[in-house]
């Protein structure tokens, strides 16, 4: 079975590889260009632990074949702070508002947040379990989360933070 | 998980994907979205030799009208119906069914024509096909032929589409301006299929019923269009009487697995109630004159 060429831009950067078709996009991220934050939870396009931005949508890197990622424009949890390390607004709200605990669902919720609050940046709590409801956490009954993301939404909206986790 | 090995083309038109289709013979499976396919490639319940991506041809993504008919292509996703001004205002029952399908990340790569050309009994989109009438375009390489979506599902993933052929769109004469819908789904969490739904067309004049159309999923290993049911409350003005006969001519048509989602008898009984609430709910949203 022939390899094939396939192009993309991940995290800014121009990525040229030679894949078998077989080879899903998430084991390309993290085996061959070892981006290791977008997990494999599921296996199955349940969890959203390997969610990843392309071409401004979220998919499961999990269901899709990294030939059909051809020229598009990937963004995981690795392009999300700036490059001098300041942390992303949803990063910095997770860290607050103790929006983790083991920390595995983190990497695919901060990624699909980050797409939710570009398509509606106010959302009410409601809207966002709605645009998390492919992404799955087992440790924090989801309450953090909500919090985490409404603390980035407002950040990114320019107003002031006050609230802190309880 | 890792699927078994094939050959990835991406053919640029249409055409040359139905050439590739016919070429490379039965081993050959057109790719849309994947979220059926792949998920079965990974647990070698599929293993073709070649996948012909559909994603990449432009002219089969397209939502459009067509002498006041729409026309929705293949490749469209259900994010993109979700999204469409045109299907919100001609066919609202299709974004009202597309946002109870799976979640965000599947709905960006699920697509129309994935979901009702693969003859999953537990997919949403072939009972709303059935219950609005459409037709189902295919091409191969003996050229194209329309279907009826009524006439289309012949088992669980048994159809009617030859081998080659690829299922380029759907075509649906809108209901008129005014008419009520409703898609009720029973699911037991985010992303399941339904232990039960069913979907609800009609028109009213005045109080009464004037047209109506009702179709089932997940409870047969086809979807079921309830022609009987739909016809106990046509001329009536929705009354119990004629709820609960249609309830009882939808539950008659009923064959579901006993499995995780529930033993057969409760899942009839709940397809039951889907069709009463679907029926109701369209009746209140329709307009007294459509």
């Amino acid at each position: 079975m022939a390899k094939s060429q396939v192009t993309m831009t991940v995290n800014g950067r121009s990525v040229e590889a030679l894949v078998e078709p077989r080879t899903l996009l998430i084991h390309f991220l993290r085996e061959q260009l070892e981006l290791t934050g977008p997990h494999i939870g599921c296996d199955t396009s349940h969890c959203g632990a390997c969610t990843v931005d392309m071409n401004g949508l979220s998919v499961k890197s999990c269901t899709l074949f990294a030939v059909q990622a051809e020229g598009a424009e990937i963004t995981t949890i690795e392009g999300m702070a700036a490059p001098d390390g300041t942390l992303h607004a949803l990063q910095e709200g997770f860290r607050q508002m103790h929006g983790l605990q083991c920390g595995f669902c983190t990497p695919g919720m901060i990624v699909r947040a980050h797409r939710l609050l570009q398509e509606n940046p106010s959302p009410t709590d409601a809207e966002i379990r709605a645009g998390i409801s492919g992404n799955l956490c087992r440790c924090t009954g989801y309450q953090n989360i909500v919090k985490a993301i409404q603390y980035a939404a407002a950040k990114l909206r320019g107003e002031e933070i006050r609230e802190a986790a309880e | 998980m890792i699927p078994g090995t094939f050959d990835y083309h991406r053919p640029a038109s249409l055409h040359e994907a139905v050439r590739l289709l016919a070429d490379l013979g039965e081993e050959a499976r057109p790719l849309a979205g994947g979220h059926s396919l792949i998920p079965m490639m990974k647990l070698r319940l599929a293993s073709p030799e070649h996948l012909v991506d559909l994603r990449t041809i432009p002219e089969l993504r397209q939502i459009r009208q067509e002498d006041g008919r729409i026309v929705i292509g293949a490749t469209a996703t259900q994010q993109e119906i979700i999204a469409s001004p045109l299907l919100q205002e001609r066919l609202p029952i299709l974004a009202e069914a597309a946002h109870l399908i799976a979640d965000p990340q599947v709905r960006a790569m699920g697509t129309l024509g994935g979901n009702v050309a693969n003859g999953d009994p537990g997919n949403d989109m072939p009972a709303l096909m059935q219950c609005l009438g459409a037709r189902y375009r295919l091409l191969g390489a003996g050229g194209e032929r329309a279907i009826a979506a009524r006439d289309f599902y012949q088992g669980a993933y048994v159809t009617a589409l030859e081998p080659g052929e690829i299922l380029t769109g759907v075509e649906i004469d809108p209901p008129p301006a005014g008419h009520g819908w409703a898609y009720e789904k029973l699911k037991r969490k985010v992303g399941d299929y339904a232990t039960a739904a069913a979907a609800v067309v009609l028109t009213r004049s005045g109080d009464r019923v004037a047209t109506c159309s009702i179709a089932l999923t997940n409870l047969a290993e086809t979807p079921l269009w309830a022609e009987e049911a739909a016809a106990a409350v046509t001329g009536t003005a929705l009354d119990p009487d004629a709820l609960k006969a249609a309830r009882r001519a939808a539950e008659a048509i009923m064959s579901p697995a006993s499995d995780g989602r529930g033993p057969a008898e409760y899942r009839v009984s709940v397809g039951g109630v889907m069709t009463v609430r679907a029926l109701q709910r369209a009746y209140a949203r329709a307009a007294t004159q459509a």
